[in-house]
């Protein structure tokens, strides 16, 4: 995927500025900066919740910039949310059968049961193994906890086989444990497809990724590897501090 | 259940396989009762059980889309009423065929659906329940104004559908049993609908649209063919209201109307498909039976809605489900 | 089509807006602040005009019956509050729509009980009844011209309160966004309170201020409703402003359409389907618009919502 000039205005207010940026294929591209540097404004333009004023989103070799996000994400751009969003209602194998049925062929199937479908339930099985939450799966989704919660979203977004997958701040409000069992399962995912992590963990961002990009006032200030970003001086000046690993 | 694997679904799931028994139980009753109102004596109650079954497939179409979908549409009767005009304006030519008013009736309710949908689909929350009501209105002013065909005092049908030739439907009896068969076959059309593919989507859309947007799905078009069936369900009710009435009138398509319907969904209890039923059922009987009392019964029905409204969430049903639950421990 | 005709329904369409945006006004405010839809925001407006009818053969004056009638109408609306619509303030719409649907059927029976079901009436105050020569050969009844006055000095008095007052400063920040307001140390109920009292007398003003020329009956306070709501919606929730100019908007349009809507339409079609059609593009003008409106504009034409 490839992201140019990207820019975004709110009134007053410029949330994205001039964001050029590339994933490369089954690599895991980190994206961090402070609060209110633009990162989930910047994740909501590339999968498709808002849209841009200029430039180009170019992703599986085509521009998406105009496309609606369920066309991204029926291409494949699967995407995590910051701020848990799941059906609550719905059990949690439920959840994730949704996601494989969105892959699935069509879904304007008016007869036959759903939830009989060994098609849908296997492979969502599957995906909620991988999250680690396959006891929980008759469970209603409103009754999870909050790490629960976050490894439904990674189960969802794995069942969506994705060929990129936005991570927006995974670890946001995540105990200690929980991080740690994120890390692991995200390190497991590396390489199948590419990810763009935005997160404030640095623990985590740099376990995890192969390069990062830091955003400041909405502007790419520093992109690369995790030891070059680690040592640039602006970066550290704006964002590390020198007292980080 | 699926595969031999046990999974307890999320809890509205759960009651409502449990509660599988009612709607057999319901349609069965409903099967018995011409037999039993004659033996009794009590022949209106066919009359009166037919308008209860006609209201309760259009009560479903509702259900479908308000207990599933969340979209409250305040202009369900403009479906209804358009079913009817259907049967009238064809009978006022003379054509007086059951299969092609019927056919009129769906094609011309699917098509105000889509059209309004449309429109309807692009907002939402209280928005959505006002141009509902507006596209409502435009139907009932619309039919008010057409004068050949009664205008504002409405139509008389003289003769009820044929079916192909045969005056079928002349008797009651014979159209109780017309009305039995569509109402369980759009029961089991909704049922299967929910539980479909396309069902999930649509449910999953109330819970969370952009999580499910996000996923793949262009929700505007799943909501949109939900609203024509739902509109289809209205029509078929209209068709069959016509029927029995032998009369179509503006009425039929007020705000009042689809109010009504509204709270037959509510009242039986949202989302569980046989609640419609029993919603219009309620509804309707307990109209018969305080209007019998008195001629201000709507002083006690007004107040009985808001009781139920802010003690009985879940309808009758979930009401039901309470004491059942309260006699099993006690 | 003369001049003086189209004078005379610009001013009746001003004064229906006028009127409808005192209803309006109430409606818009407790559906922002509270996030209520009120449907018996309308039987309100009927009770305004049943009270004064009731009061003003004790009194002999329209003043008084009008101080009695607007104090009983705001003691009824508070009593409603407190018993009833309380309960439904955390519940969704469909709930709230359904129990004041439930209100209404209870308050137009309840007044057919009371007074019966014929139309009553309640005459015009000596010194403005009778019609003022606005122009050569244009008469305008004076009443009609009250009820302008009045309008428009309630909408000023409403836009001065919402603007410089710190109540008013609370009901805009409410409209945007109560659950902050109330996390600032805002007393939320209270402030509730006061903005459905203030609707409430707002809406029963109207009805009384109406009942002198037209009949005053059950559910009248119906079609008034859903022209209210018309309102609301295209002017966007919660917006005083919007309440304002759509309900002016509406005013017009309606008035206007049905009266010019036959002539306009035989300009492009015989005289005989005009008169069939005319009648009913007219009643559905307003909804047209609303469609219109909300297609362009899914959130109307001011929206307020910070949510």
């Amino acid at each position: 995927m490839r992201v140019e000039a990207l820019c975004k205005r709110f009134g007053g207010l410029i949330a994205t500025d001039e964001v050029t940026f590339d994933v490369q294929s089954g690599e895991l591209h980190a994206v961090i900066g402070p609060n209110g540097a633009g990162k989930t404004t910047l994740i909501n333009q590339i999968c498709g919740l808002i849209a841009p004023d200029a430039g180009r989103i170019i992703f599986a070799g085509t521009d998406i910039t105009a496309m609606p996000a369920h066309a991204r994400a029926a291409l494949g751009l699967a995407r995590s949310f910051q701020i848990t969003s799941i059906l609550p209602e719905f059990s949690v194998l439920e959840n994730v059968a949704l996601a494989v049925q969105a892959r699935s062929g069509t879904s304007f199937r008016f007869f036959g049961r759903v939830d009989a479908e060994e098609a849908l339930n296997a492979p969502a099985l599957a995906a909620l193994a991988e999250a680690g939450l396959e006891s929980r799966a008759g469970v209603a989704a409103r009754h999870l906890s909050h790490g629960e919660r976050r490894a439904l979203e990674v189960a969802i977004a794995l069942a969506l086989k994705p060929r990129l997958l936005l991570l927006d701040e995974p670890m946001a409000g995540a105990g200690h444990e929980e991080t740690e069992r994120l890390i692991v399962m995200l390190s497991r995912l590396k390489g199948r497809f590419p990810m763009v992590l935005v997160e404030h963990d640095m623990r985590a961002v740099f376990a995890l990724a192969d390069r990062i990009s830091v955003l400041l006032y909405g502007r790419i200030l520093a992109s690369g590897t995790p030891e070059l970003v680690r040592n640039h001086p602006q970066v550290i000046a704006a964002y590390l501090g020198t007292g980080m690993e | 259940m699926p595969s031999g694997r046990h999974f307890a679904f999320a809890d509205r799931l759960r009651t409502s396989s449990g509660a599988e028994l009612t709607p057999i139980l319901i349609f069965a009753a409903l099967a018995l009762l011409p037999a039993a109102a004659a033996l009794a004596g009590q022949g209106h109650l066919i009359s009166l059980f037919m308008r209860v079954m006609i209201f309760a497939i259009a009560a479903l179409g509702l259900d479908l889309i308000v207990g599933y979908g969340a979209l409250v549409s305040f202009g369900h009767a403009a479906f209804v009423g358009l079913g009817a005009y259907a049967v009238g304006i064809l009978a006022a030519h003379g054509i007086n065929d059951g299969f092609l008013a019927l056919a009129a009736a769906l094609l011309v309710t699917t098509l105000f659906a889509i059209a309004t949908g449309i429109v309807s689909l692009r907002t939402e929350g209280v928005y959505f329940i006002m141009i509902t009501l507006a596209f409502g209105q435009m139907a009932y002013f619309t039919a008010s104004s057409l004068a050949p065909y009664g205008g504002d005092d409405g139509l008389t049908i003289h003769v009820r559908n044929t079916a192909l030739g045969f005056d079928l439907l002349r008797h009651d009896q014979a159209l109780y049993y017309v009305v039995l068969a569509s109402l369980v076959g759009s029961y089991l059309l909704c049922r299967a609908l929910v539980a479909s593919r396309f069902g999930r989507v649509f449910r999953g859309a109330r819970e969370n649209r952009i999580r499910v947007e996000t996923m793949g799905f262009d929700v505007f078009r799943f909501q949109l063919v939900a609203y024509a069936i739902s509109g289809a369900l209205g029509g078929l009710s209209g068709f069959l209201l016509a029927n029995a009435t032998n009369f179509v009138s503006p009425a039929y398509m007020s705000w009042h109307r689809s109010g009504e319907l509204i709270i037959m969904v509510l009242l039986g209890g949202m989302g569980r498909l046989h609640g419609a039923i029993i919603g219009a059922a309620a509804f309707l009987l307990l109209e018969q039976w305080l209007s019998d009392l008195t001629e201000h019964w709507k002083m006690i029905f007004g107040p009985f809605l808001v009781l139920v409204v802010v003690f009985a969430r879940g309808g009758l049903i979930g009401l039901a489900g309470e004491l059942s639950r309260k006699l099993r421990r006690g | 089509m003369s001049i003086t005709l189209l004078i005379v329904q610009v001013l009746n369409g001003l004064q229906l807006g006028l009127l409808l945006f005192l209803i309006a006004a109430g409606l818009t405010l407790v559906f922002g602040v509270m996030n209520f839809i009120n449907l018996a925001h309308g039987v309100q407006y009927m009770l305004g005009a049943y009270l004064a009818v009731m009061f003003y053969p004790g009194t002999g004056n329209f003043l008084a019956a009008l101080a009695l009638a607007l104090a009983a109408s705001l003691a009824l609306g508070l009593v409603l509050e407190f018993a009833v619509l309380r309960h439904l303030y955390d519940r969704d719409h469909l709930d709230q729509v359904i129990a004041t649907f439930g209100i209404i059927l209870f308050l137009n029976q309840g007044v057919k009980f009371i007074w019966g079901a014929a139309p009553l009436s309640l005459p015009i105050p000596e010194m403005f009844s009778g019609s003022l020569a606005l122009m050569p050969g244009l008469l305008y009844p004076v009443w009609r011209l009250v009820i302008i006055a009045a309008g428009l000095a309630t909408a000023a008095a409403l836009y001065g309160v919402v603007a410089y007052t710190r109540v008013g400063m609370l009901v805009r920040a409410g409209a945007s966004n109560a659950g902050m307001v109330s996390a600032l140390g805002v007393d939320i109920r209270r402030l509730f309170m006061i903005v459905f009292g203030f609707g409430t007398m707002l809406a029963g003003f109207a009805g009384i201020m109406i009942a002198p020329i037209l009949s005053v009956e059950p559910g009248m306070g119906d079609t008034i409703l859903i022209l209210a709501f018309v309102v609301i919606v295209i002017g966007g929730i919660g917006s005083i402003r919007g309440a304002f100019l759509a309900a002016l908007l509406i005013g017009l349009v309606d008035t206007l359409g049905r009266s010019f809507a036959v002539d306009i339409l035989r300009l492009v079609m015989a005289p005989s389907p005009a008169r069939t059609v005319g009648p009913a593009i007219a009643s559905m003008l307003i909804y047209l618009l609303m469609a219109l409106v909300l297609y362009v504009r899914p959130a109307g034409l001011f929206p307020v919502k910070g949510r």
